[in-house]
């Protein structure tokens, strides 16, 4: 390295390289590439050549021996054949739509009251916080066994839960999947809303008691626009976890009754790891990503995120 | 500014507070008695004799194994990912040339992959490898979907450090790896703390990869301790539970005595 005859100052260039003003320097004891190499092979390897490979293996037949055969389209021909296939994409979609409704009221209204400083809000915050800790797996497994049919709470609370079996039926089953999925990723979104509810400028109130706006307006008129831009965040995410909730299915239950909470992410588990049809896998995890990234893109595109409009705007 | 208490919320705050607390409740009060107790008292009674069998029998039967394995798959997750992700981070925040910038592209679409979507092909190039229920194959994919956040959530805090502290630092002469070691290192500690929590918490509670990459008792990991005993002996509800809360030890106790460091890692779960 030059290191004594090159300049240390922006306003010198080297001569004949052409570099974009930084307002960090110039390229003087600068990092080169080899800095990043190790992990970019490694996630690349790990990663982005899986990802590839998803693409591949959708267009081939594999059982899992062997190797996979070129199959051109039939993976895909059949799967848009298949209802069950059709189904658990609605399926998805259901549970994504039903998370996001409950999840987003919620965590607005946690996430606001959890923002004051008063101590008791802290200490509870404190304990709303918990189910976030417990793995995915943790928390299912306590669902499934405090709703147990037989030694759960539904067998002695008949009053509330009827005869009990909350995963017989589809209503049931599904109410369960969004309420545990709740139950645990409240607190991730609150947390969310309690930092943006911080960040709204203490004027904005100021301004709205000296014009008379009581408690309830000022949650309607200052707090919610000025959330705006966490409502996206937070809603991208749920849509993100909504579309691909997998552990949460396969624990309590396992897609039924019959084919009633299968959905897309299940589904494929079953196709690769219980019918070894590892193609049509493929295809349903590529179909997944598809939609999780268009949603996602058409969300920040319809809410004008990607501008980032500004909600300091008239402060 | 105080404002007079708001009782409608501190209403609604009581009734988040019993629906979190219920099933914490009664998964503790389950895991101290007997499973004829447990099934005489019902889930909300209380309970008459205390016993600590289930966590005992839980141990015995495999769980101590399964935690010994988990703790090598977190530390080994958390080694990969602090030797591989600093250095990039600095370099996408430092480097100049534009393939850092590329690869700093890269790791954001990682952030959009979820690894449902990969299970398939990693199970093929696991196999491949030779690593199929081996612990290796578990913490490689683990560690790889750990990175993107952890990228994005240090280069964020390196780029925080002022100009002027490298300036004056190449103004001395220092190569990059001394500017790496002396300033940036130092000045990244919060970061740094928060990719360690991220990442440990990932592996811990990973499931997906342990379930489709490994098969045998010596090699499984806590998680899917929990879903076999579920599968196996999903009436043993007392025994279960006592497995759950085996498996949620270490990071309450964590969040006990580290939360701030516990909650800004979690905030980093949000990007995955």
């Amino acid at each position: 390295m030059t290191t004594a005859t090159a300049p240390a100052v922006d306003s010198v260039e080297k001569p004949g390289t052409r570099r974009r003003p930084s307002r960090t320097g110039t390229g003087v004891g600068r990092p080169g590439f080899a800095w990043a190499a190790p992990a970019a092979l490694f996630f690349g390897l790990f990663a982005i050549v899986p990802l590839a490979l998803v693409l591949v293996l959708s267009f081939t037949r594999w059982n899992g021996l062997g190797s996979p055969e070129f199959a051109g389209l039939e993976n895909w021909s059949k799967l848009l054949d298949d209802p069950v296939m059709v189904k658990s994409l609605w399926l998805s979609l259901l549970l994504t739509v039903l998370g996001v409704l409950v999840q987003t009221p919620l965590s607005i209204l946690l996430g606001v009251w959890a923002a004051g400083h008063q101590r008791n809000r802290a200490v509870l915050s404190a304990i709303y916080f918990v189910p976030l800790l417990l793995s995915i797996t943790a928390v299912s497994v306590l669902w499934r066994a405090v709703l147990d049919p037989n030694f759960g709470v539904p067998s002695q609370a008949t009053w509330l839960f009827g005869d009990g079996n909350l995963f017989g039926v589809q209503a049931g089953a599904l109410g369960v999947l969004v309420f545990v999925s709740t139950w645990q990723f409240t607190p991730l979104h609150t947390l969310l809303y309690q930092g943006a509810a911080r960040a709204i400028p203490q004027v904005l109130y100021q301004a709205a008691q000296i014009d008379g706006a009581g408690r309830y307006r000022q949650f309607f008129h200052i707090t919610l626009p000025q959330l705006r831009n966490t409502v996206i965040t937070s809603t991208i995410l749920m849509v993100v976890g909504g579309l691909t909730t997998f552990d949460t299915v396969l624990i309590l239950t396992q897609g039924g009754p019959g084919t009633d909470t299968t959905n897309s992410a299940y589904y494929m588990y079953q196709k690769a790891f219980k019918s070894f049809d590892f193609g049509a896998a493929s295809a349903i995890a590529l179909l997944l990503v598809l939609v999780a990234t268009l949603v996602s893109l058409v969300m920040v595109r319809l809410s004008g995120y990607d501008k980032m409009r500004s909600t300091m705007e008239g402060v | 500014m105080r404002k007079r208490p708001h009782y409608l919320a501190g209403f609604g705050s009581v009734v988040w507070l019993f629906v979190v607390g219920l099933p914490l409740y009664v998964m503790l009060v389950a895991t101290f008695q007997s499973r004829a107790d447990y099934a005489a008292n019902g889930p909300l009674g209380l309970p008459g004799n205390l016993t600590l069998d289930n966590y005992v029998n839980d141990l015995d039967n495999g769980f101590a194994q399964y935690f010994l394995n988990t703790v090598v798959v977190t530390v080994a997750v958390v080694a990969i990912v602090l030797v591989l992700v600093p250095p990039l981070a600095y370099a996408i925040v430092r480097g100049d040339g534009k393939a850092t910038g590329r690869v700093f592209r890269l790791f954001l679409l990682g952030l959009a992959i979820p690894s449902q979507a990969v299970i398939v092909p990693m199970f093929y190039l696991i196999n491949e490898a030779g690593l199929y229920d081996n612990l290796l194959g578990v913490i490689l994919p683990t560690a790889a979907f750990a990175m993107p956040v952890c990228t994005l959530i240090l280069s964020g805090v390196m780029r925080d450090i002022t100009p002027e502290l490298y300036e004056a630092m190449t103004v001395d002469g220092a190569s990059p790896r001394r500017i790496f070691r002396d300033l940036v290192l130092p000045l990244s500690k919060s970061g740094l703390s928060t990719i360690v929590v991220f990442s440990s918490l990932q592996a811990w509670n990973g499931f997906l990869f342990p379930l489709v990459l490994t098969q045998s008792s010596e090699n499984k990991v806590i998680t899917m301790g929990l879903y076999d005993f579920q599968t196996e002996h999903g009436v043993d509800i007392p025994g279960l539970l006592a497995a759950v809360v085996l498996s949620m030890l270490p990071i309450l106790l964590v969040y006990l005595f580290a939360r701030r460091a516990l909650v800004q890692g979690l905030m980093g779960v949000g990007g995955k």
